[in-house]
């Protein structure tokens, strides 16, 4: 047998408190980034804010300055350019500004790069013009989808377990997106519908982690192998240990591959699946015990069997 | 049943066939056609194969302020026939409008005869004054209605038309809420010119020009009350440029497209050029051969969505139901005219408030480096768990295997659409799959661990981890349940490949793995267990 880790012994509780401390700085880069989202100061993807977006392919290296002056002209100042492969890839994107109004601005955008730069053809690649209010549609349904899924387990969780576990579970969830959302905020990647669909997986990953201890918690209540409620969870993490890494391993390597190989469009998503991985295993390892043991006491006595 | 090997062994052996038997048409064009054409297959989303996605807003105001419009105009040429004096109309609100008239008993007279001629309007006496009396008529809630329902089902089956002609393969067109449509049009490369197809209203008039007024004057905003100005699009053959002059015409339509039976490009004429031979239904040829009789040497616009095309001159009555518009077209202009006559004008303008579209050669790329991602990803798990947990592991890769052979065979048979997310969503299922196993495998080692033997241990091991297993693909069904019911886009693409592998998951890691280890186990209980 080829073993992770063998025996382990570790006390988890012990170190609850750094965890928790960790914990509150990802909490409040959470806390910024979510504020900074609702102020419109994140770096919002088209889908979700609304506005446009042209990939276009170059014969030629394109002058990303001899664009942006082209475009600043054309009353588009605010356009970010971002080039890719040797700079004939060019990422054109311009947000929608305010307001309700849906102009879609791809067509005469195309026009002019058409007109000014004749020594320079390009192909589109890809086009995407998004109006604000149908970005505000997606996100609105974003929102409620991630409210629903919440809800949804709570009522599972407190079903096959206790209502106090369902609820630990689903914070220690909420931990996972709300640190997501802060760790991408602060590093200043575009938060798109993907990302969002990245924060939905790692959700339903971490819960996953956390139901397998949780399972493991109530087996060893129901066989009274320690006194207190800290020492049961304890042994229940050791126990589960092994399979966490291996499990928390091999999905990475699944993850890296989609990082290393699946292409730009799939760039972010993997990077989001990536570390949101990482900090889903955390907070079901050091986190969500702790916070059950604080919310329900030590005492065995009181444990449902 | 699930205790007995050979019916789980015969059981996997028939899904297995089944599942190719469903999947192989997705994969290759090499089998029969009677076996591949009725086969459900795996559609590839836009993102993989490019093509155009459109969302359009229906603007079913202006559609109640167009039907009111005609309304407007119909009542009046109505009055006026019966000879009555009308000195004005206009439309007062977007569901009414009122017809002026000079003292006496013309507004009565006029009020009973609209009221006849025009069921679904309420047609009430407006303001009596010295100077003259007008009647006022307002839609019927009704009818308002109808209009509001019927726009966006009319606006879907005309798109229809349109692309159906236009020739693009598997088109989606379908109504989103009250007020939406989606369009999406896989393969489509010209992204401008499929929605200039999909968005032109396609209002095709004739209106007489109006000779009297000046075309000076009207720029400067003076016009004749009956009249509006308009402007005909010409390109110069020599630079290609296009020139817009300006031109007077009669605001009231002679005739209009929903008369039309055919509409084909021709080529030739006067021009050299292409242009389009229209023919009209019977009653629009009894309309055509009136006014071209009533009006010769008068020129007539054939207007476009308040573009003019050209105006002729009628240079004598035309019979039979005939009729060119000609314009300087390109092949390319006269042919999507030529569809957008046949199919029939949009009951309501639309407008275009989301427009995604992928290049082929993305889409090739992304495809291309999906699947390698996939394939890597899956290779480094299998040599992992093989490494890790040796046969066992190979047992668990086994499962996978089976797993994504269902996953695929499932997505086919719902004809589901494969994604760029579709595939992260299965390199994700694919995880899900290999955690089943390292739950299992990890309580098989304890039980090993404690001394107990092989065969104990194994089903121990799984009884063990079945609780955990089903609480763990529950909740992550859960997740993608609601993903697929409340998500769009991406988020659709992924959740519908979760969740099946999901689903699937639970029967492989299960079933599949425990025959194994069963089956080894039949004759004489194993002594050992690589695990």
């Amino acid at each position: 047998m080829i073993e992770l880790v063998k025996n382990p012994k570790y006390d988890f509780m012990a170190i609850k408190n750094y965890a928790f401390a960790f914990s509150a700085v990802l909490m409040i880069l959470g806390l910024i980034g979510t504020v900074q989202i609702f102020r419109g100061h994140a770096n919002l993807g088209i889908d979700l804010a609304g506005g446009t977006s042209i990939q276009a392919k170059f014969r030629n290296p394109v002058s990303m300055e001899r664009v942006r002056s082209l475009l600043a002209d054309a009353g588009h100042s605010g356009a970010m350019l971002q080039g890719v492969e040797g700079d004939t890839v060019l990422m054109i994107k311009l947000r929608a500004v305010g307001g309700q109004e849906e102009r879609m601005v791809a067509e005469p955008v195309l026009k002019l790069l058409r007109e000014k730069m004749p020594e320079n053809p390009f192909v589109v690649e890809s086009i995407s013009e998004i109006g604000p209010a149908i970005g505000h549609k997606l996100r609105q349904d974003a929102t409620w989808a991630l409210a629903i899924a919440f809800l949804a387990i709570i009522v599972y969780l407190a079903w096959r377990f206790e209502f106090k576990f369902g609820v630990t579970a689903t914070v220690a969830t909420f931990h996972d997106i709300f640190a997501m959302v802060g760790i991408f905020w602060a590093l200043g990647l575009e938060q798109d519908l993907l990302f969002i669909t990245a924060l939905l997986t790692i959700g339903g990953y971490s819960l996953t982690d956390t139901v397998v201890i949780f399972d493991r918690i109530r087996e060893n209540i129901r066989l009274r192998k320690r006194n207190t409620f800290s020492e049961t969870i304890n042994l229940s993490v050791n126990e589960v240990l092994s399979r966490s890494l291996v499990t928390g391993f091999t999905v990475i390597l699944a993850v890296a591959a989609l990082l290393a190989f699946g292409g730009d469009v799939l760039r972010n998503f993997a990077l989001a699946l990536l570390i949101g991985l990482v900090i889903g295993s955390y907070s079901s390892i050091f986190v969500a015990g702790p916070m059950l043991v604080l919310w329900r006491g030590e005492k065995m006595a009181d444990v449902k069997r | 049943m699930w205790r007995n090997i050979t019916w789980r062994i015969a059981m996997i052996v028939f899904l297995t066939a089944a599942a190719a038997a469903v999947l192989a048409p997705s994969l290759t064009e090499k089998i029969p056609a009677s076996w591949r054409d009725p086969m459900p297959k795996i559609n590839l989303g836009l993102d993989l194969q490019g093509g155009v996605f459109l969302r359009l807003q229906v603007e079913i105001d202006k559609a109640i302020e167009n039907t009111t419009q005609r309304y407007a105009d119909e009542a009046r040429a109505v009055v006026r026939d019966k000879g009555l004096p009308v000195l004005g109309y206009k439309r007062t609100s977007a569901e009414s409008f009122s017809l002026a008239f000079p003292p006496g008993e013309f507004a009565g007279k006029a009020l009973e005869l609209l009221k006849e001629e025009f069921p679904s309007l309420d047609v009430t006496l407006g303001e009596v004054k010295p100077e003259g009396a007008s009647v006022v008529a307002k839609m019927k809630e009704a009818e308002v209605q109808a209009i509001r329902m019927n726009a966006v089902g009319q606006g879907v089956e005309t798109i229809r038309n349109r692309i159906d002609q236009f020739g693009v393969r598997e088109p989606q067109i379908v109504a989103e809420g009250d007020d939406r449509i989606v369009v999406q049009l896989p393969g489509v490369k010209d992204q401008q010119r499929a929605i200039e197809l999909v968005g032109k209203t396609a209002l095709l008039e004739f209106k007489l020009v109006d000779e009297g007024a000046s075309v000076e004057e009207a720029l400067k905003g003076n016009l004749p009350e009956d009249s509006q100005l308009l402007y005909q699009k010409s390109a110069d053959p020599a630079s290609g440029r296009i020139a817009k002059t300006p031109i007077v015409v009669k605001k009231r339509s002679l005739l209009t497209g929903d008369t039309i039976k055919t509409a084909k490009v021709s080529f030739g004429g006067q021009a050299g050029g292409a242009y389009v031979s229209i023919s009209f239904d019977s009653r629009g040829a009894r309309i055509f051969d009136r006014v071209t009789a009533e009006n010769v040497k008068r020129r007539l616009a054939i207007v476009l969505d308040d573009t003019v095309y050209s105006a002729p001159v009628i240079q004598e009555r035309i019979s039979g139901g005939e009729a060119q518009i000609t314009g300087s077209f390109t092949a390319e202009e006269a042919s999507d005219l030529a569809i957008v006559l046949r199919a029939g004008s949009l009951p309501a303008p639309v407008k275009v408030i989301q427009n995604v579209t992928i290049g082929p050669s993305l889409g090739e790329d992304s495809i291309r480096k999906g699947i390698r991602a996939a394939i890597i990803g899956a290779l480094l798990v299998v040599g992992f768990m093989g490494f890790y947990y040796r046969f066992s592991g190979m047992v668990a890769n086994f499962a996978m295997l089976f797993n994504v052979l269902f996953l695929l065979a499932g997505m086919a048979a719902f004809s589901a659409t494969l994604t760029l997310p579709g595939i992260a969503g299965i390199i994700l299922a694919i995880g899900m799959s290999v955690d089943s196993n390292v739950l299992i495998f990890e309580r098989i080692r304890e039980e090993l661990r404690s001394k107990k033997a092989v065969r104990p241990s194994i089903d121990a091991g799984y009884d063990k981890a079945f609780v955990t297993v089903v609480d763990t693909h529950v909740t992550t069904l859960i997740t993608a349940i609601i993903l697929f019911q409340f998500g769009t886009g991406p988020i659709k693409g992924f959740a519908v490949s979760l969740s099946m592998g999901v689903a699937i998951n639970l029967f492989t890691a299960l079933v599949c793995t425990k025959v194994v280890f069963d089956y080894l186990n039949a004759k004489k209980p194993m002594k050992t267990l690589s695990i």
